[in-house]
């Protein structure tokens, strides 16, 4: 093909500019949920969230589970676009199916299943059409702990506790004071509650409706779903406008 | 049974005078050369079970599977052409993932049994394509309970009570016929599959097989999934002692 060289720009089109390009495009998030925060503890893996759908700064629905089984051996905690996780379950949904059909014994792990996820993220992050998310993957398989992270960027990595969103500046500053390696289960709830209920005072887009899960090697449970006891009747939020009168 | 179809046999798109496809009853020997499979429909599941002739020394046990789950809910034995029934398999599982992502649940039984049907059937239709050399028994449960059905080579498919295919069909269709398959539970059913395949299991012409089995019931929360390895050596066990007590009168 002969470009004309005395053309001051390209005839055609380029192909980024196009329409057909436009499809594939960063989005922006419409449904998202808040932080997600998840910490190994002696027997396995702890994940808490709220159960928030914001829509916008409107705390829109209330009765979102945001964490999932995956397969045996994993949850998946999300935060961000709720339809993208949607998507996302779907596809782990296939995984775990086609892995299921070889009957052969053998079954993903965390660490399997956290690979995909990198992968995923990362090639959808350069298609420039992100899953909007941040996922965090914990699990136990033959007694070895996992819990790793995954954002919509394609950044990952693993940890002994980690957070998303919020999380990473409210929880896990606490979470590296007071996590050890030999939490009990009910040691890691009370610091994952403590987490959270700096998240519920502090995040404008947390709702007090929170789910804690764990995961073991004898299986998975999703607690239903609770409250946390707040205390708002603090000497300076009594009387606000004494000072200022007609001011509220 | 056989007669020389010559000249009408060349293409499955020709019809013979007296109204035979020759190609497909062809077909249809591929299957009979096969070791035998059986499918029984227990009340409260589904049994398969194949006959595996080991062709090689060399060959690892366990390798080699002829029956595959298809979904969740359903597994598929194969019988005939081996190559032929990775295509079919591979078509079912297609099918059964595209209707679930379509209408969100489980793809009923007889659905599956239609759509591998029509792709059957659509092999015998076009002189480019040849007729699969393979024949399937199907197994599932779904909302109307346990099903089994089988897939010809020329497409038909019908829903059995109990039914097999391959070299020693006859003689284990008559014995699935004297069992009280509505009785039975599908532990049972193990036990009596076995029994069948080792019962017709021709030593003189075949020298070794391998025993494989699946099910989907009840017990096994409603998934196809391989008879667990305890109840399997316990079925095979029952099954050489029952050869004993026939070899013994």
């Amino acid at each position: 093909m002969i470009v004309d060289s005395s053309s001051p720009a390209p005839a055609k089109k380029s192909l980024l500019l196009s329409s057909e390009a436009d499809l594939q495009r960063t989005q922006t998030p419409y449904v998202t949920g808040t932080s997600v925060i998840a910490i190994k503890y002696k027997d396995g893996i702890l994940i808490a969230a709220d159960m928030g759908g914001s829509y916008g700064s409107t705390l829109r629905y209330k009765n979102v589970e945001r964490i999932r089984p995956v397969g045996k051996h994993s949850l998946i905690g999300a935060s961000g676009e709720i339809s993208d996780f949607q998507e996302i379950l779907r596809y782990l949904d296939e995984l775990i199916l086609n892995d299921s059909m070889w009957d052969d014994g053998n079954s993903l792990g965390p660490k399997e299943v956290h690979n995909y996820l990198t992968r995923v993220m990362y090639n959808r992050r350069n298609k420039f059409n992100p899953l909007w998310n941040s996922l965090i993957l914990g699990g136990v398989k033959n007694g070895q702990k996992y819990l790793g992270t995954v954002n919509m960027i394609g950044v990952h990595y693993e940890d002994n506790h980690v957070a998303t969103g919020f999380g990473n500046h409210l929880a896990r500053p606490i979470l590296r004071e007071e996590w050890n390696e030999n939490l009990t289960f009910e040691e890691g709830v009370k610091l994952l509650e403590k987490c959270m209920r700096v998240l519920l005072y502090r995040d404008r887009s947390a709702v007090n409706k929170l789910q804690i899960a764990k995961i073991t090697d004898e299986g998975f449970t999703i607690s239903q779903p609770y409250s946390l006891k707040t205390q708002w009747k603090f000497k300076a939020f009594e009387n606000p406008t004494v000072g200022a009168e007609g001011s509220w | 049974m056989s007669s020389i179809g010559t000249g009408y046999d060349l293409s499955v798109t020709t019809f013979s005078p007296d109204g035979r496809v020759f190609q497909i009853e062809y077909a249809a020997k591929a299957v009979d050369n096969s070791g035998t499979v059986v499918g029984i429909k227990c009340k409260d599941g589904v049994v398969l079970g194949v006959e595996k002739l080991i062709a090689s020394k060399m060959m690892l046990p366990g390798s080699n599977r002829r029956i595959h789950a298809v979904h969740r809910h359903s597994g598929m034995a194969v019988a005939g052409l081996a190559a032929d029934g990775r295509q079919i398999v591979a078509r079912a599982k297609s099918e059964a993932t595209n209707y679930e992502s379509v209408y969100g649940e489980q793809i009923p039984v007889k659905e599956l049994a239609d759509r591998v049907a029509s792709y059957v059937h659509l092999c015998t239709l076009y002189w480019w394509l040849r007729p699969f050399g393979c024949g399937v028994i199907l197994g599932g449960y779904d909302r109307d309970g346990p099903q089994l059905y089988m897939v010809e080579p020329s497409g038909v498919s019908h829903r059995y009570f109990g039914t097999s295919i391959g070299k020693g069909r006859q003689a284990a269709k008559t014995e699935i016929e004297k069992l009280k398959l509505s009785e039975m539970t599908c532990r049972q059913g193990v036990i009596e599959v076995a029994k069948i395949i080792y019962g017709v299991h021709d030593e003189a012409k075949d020298k070794a097989f391998e025993l494989e089995m699946s099910w989907v019931c009840d017990e096994s929360n409603r998934q196809h999934q391989k008879v667990p390895d305890d109840l399997l050596e316990e079925a095979k066990a029952a099954a050489k002692a029952a050869l004993e007590e026939m070899d013994a009168d």
